[in-house]
């Protein structure tokens, strides 16, 4: 049964205004829905506006476009237009918003351009911070280990509290905005420490040095975990800031993983035992190569070779990946016909312009998006898609309704760029 | 025909019927649906093609994206809501999806929904109740 503290209930009561009022209405039903007992105070949120539906069904439902009467109906839930002063918590926008120098080649066009651009204003008006990326960690949203937060955006939920140590559940753009709101977030499953513990042992047998295999493990064992956490052990190489976002975000896109514990890596699995809370195993697997063949083979659907679009860049590309990308194109140029998208938050590329990574990527032919997606990309849908990124492939055909992807390292995403041809394999 | 009874914990409220759309794994939001007929569009759902419009979902959890439950709305606010959630393992995504799409939810059942319901089947849902009644095909 839920218990609300003073506090809380003075913003139920209404105390603090109507928009108060309705962000701890939805907070209370929805914790209701997960079974906990009371909430936890918030002070960090990040939150996904930019993925509001498309500006048809937002037009349909506010036609006047009125900013705070789609705030109130699509990020709220609040049937009656509300009018949100300022958010109590530090909180940051995540991805996917849309690049403003770029309308005319993502989904809806200027007109849906626009739209995320008043709400971008919205976001900055009730003080929020627009990162625009779904790498909030990567640019000034780093929270303690420990720390209750609420967020969203999939692959940094994984991320924070595997690699942090933080504590977020699976927030959506509703809840969060409310957290924001009135800094609470339910104190249930992540918050708690007997929910953080590992319950699936997994055995990592294949070498782990190339960035590909941490998305494959990723997906592979998201595909047989459900909602059990998994312990990754034995693993034979070192990750680092991407190849632990390539398999935080294929965990998640591939399946429900919110948490994984690397042993002797990350901060809660010092070893087996910390990582498990002392408790056998559910069950356990292994990642060999069978396994690694499998979620290889779901990621590549295509038999066609000729390549139309590379997409790099996802999550948000780092600037390891930057610099390494520039470098790989350092004096080429894409093969014709090929388009060749990096996408990263505007803090990344504002570095790789300083460093002059950006204009050796675009001599080369390529094209950097600040703040976007490639799935936000207006696509034919018979074009050839090859990507480094698991989480890419794994939603490429529903959100873009490409039938034809490709997955790799990223070399083999550098050469298809230059030569126009997919070469890639799994050896 | 037979008819049988599961019971679980409710998620959030509501009385709705309708014919079952039953699948083993879990289901996702983003990526996942084309607003103007309610099909899902994702190539690696078994629910592929069918649209979700008045059905009563029967799913294991949610996954993916958290963008689930703008999705989830979305389908509400696009005409081509289904009639209600049974889910074997509740979620964040799956509470509050049913939440804000203004659907009943049941989960946390005293069998798994998965199972014993197939493609087809009546479902009555009673979630101030936590009762899913069943009316096979």
């Amino acid at each position: 049964m839920l218990q609300l503290r003073p506090d809380e209930r003075k913003m139920l009561d209404g105390h603090e205004g109507k928009a108060v009022q309705k962000a701890m209405e939805l907070l209370v039903e929805y914790a209701a829905g997960l079974g906990a007992e009371n909430f936890v105070d918030t002070r960090n949120v990040t939150i996904i506006p930019g993925s509001i539906p498309n500006v048809k069904i937002v037009r349909k439902i506010v036609p006047s476009m009125d900013i705070d009467e789609i705030a109130s109906r699509f990020m709220l839930d609040s049937d009656e237009r509300v009018v949100v002063g300022k958010v109590k918590a530090f909180t940051t926008t995540n991805a996917t918003w849309r690049d403003q120098d770029y309308p005319q080649i993502q989904k809806g066009s200027k007109d849906h351009c626009d739209l995320l651009q008043n709400l971008a204003e919205y976001c900055k008006r009730v003080g929020m911070i627009h990162l625009a990326t779904c790498t909030p960690y990567q640019v000034g949203n780093v929270p303690v280990r420990g720390e209750h937060i609420a967020w969203t955006e999939s692959s940094a939920i994984a991320y924070t509290n595997s690699v942090i140590g933080a504590r977020t559940n699976i927030e959506g753009l509703h809840s969060a905005f409310a957290s924001a709101i009135t800094g609470k977030t339910p104190n249930w499953g992540m918050h708690l420490d007997e929910n953080r513990y590992g319950r699936v042992l997994v055995d990592v047998d294949v070498d782990m040095s190339n960035l590909r295999e941490w998305a494959l493990l990723g997906y592979y064992v998201a595909s047989q975990v459900g909602l059990d956490l998994p312990i990754y052990k034995n693993i034979n190489s070192l990750p680092n800031l991407t190849k632990l976002m390539a398999l935080c975000a294929a965990g998640i896109s591939g399946g429900s993983i919110v948490m994984h514990h690397l042993v002797g890596i990350t901060p809660e699995a010092p070893t087996v035992e910390a990582a498990s809370g002392g408790r056998k195993p559910k069950y356990e697997l292994r990642f060999g190569e069978a396994e690694r063949r499998l979620a290889y083979d779901k990621l590549n659907r295509s038999k066609k070779n000729a390549v139309d679009i590379v997409a790099l860049g996802c999550p948000h590309c780092t600037l390891e990946s930057l610099r390494q990308i520039a470098e790989m194109l350092d004096g080429k140029k894409i093969h014709d016909g090929v388009k060749l998208y990096l996408t990263t938050n505007s803090m990344i590329k504002a570095m790789g312009e300083i460093q002059g990574y950006n204009t050796v990527i675009e001599k080369a032919g390529g094209l950097i998006m600040k703040d976007s997606c490639c799935l936000e990309l207006a696509l034919d849908p018979d074009q050839v898609f090859v990507t480094n990124s698991g989480k890419m492939g794994h939603y490429a055909p529903g959100a873009t309704g490409l039938k034809n992807t490709w997955f790799g390292t990223l070399e083999e995403c550098i050469d298809a760029a230059l030569t126009g041809r997919w070469r890639g394999e799994l050896q | 025909m037979s008819k049988f009874i599961l019971y679980g914990r409710k998620i959030h409220g509501g009385i709705a019927e309708g014919e079952a759309l039953v699948t083993r794994s879990p289901l996702g939001g983003f990526g996942c649906f084309d607003f103007d007929n309610g099909q899902v569009i994702d190539l690696n759902h078994e629910w592929y093609g069918q649209s979700v419009k008045g059905k009563v979902l029967v799913f294991t959890t949610a996954s993916g994206s958290s963008a689930w439950t703008i999705a989830h709305q979305a389908l509400r606010f696009a005409d081509v809501a289904p009639a209600a959630y049974v889910v074997r393992e509740n979620n964040p995504q799956t509470a509050l999806g049913s939440v804000v799409g203004r659907l009943p939810c049941v989960a946390e059942f005293d069998q798994d929904p998965t199972e014993v319901i197939k493609n087809g089947d009546w479902i009555k849902v009673d979630a101030e109740r936590g009762i899913v009644e069943v009316t096979s095909r």
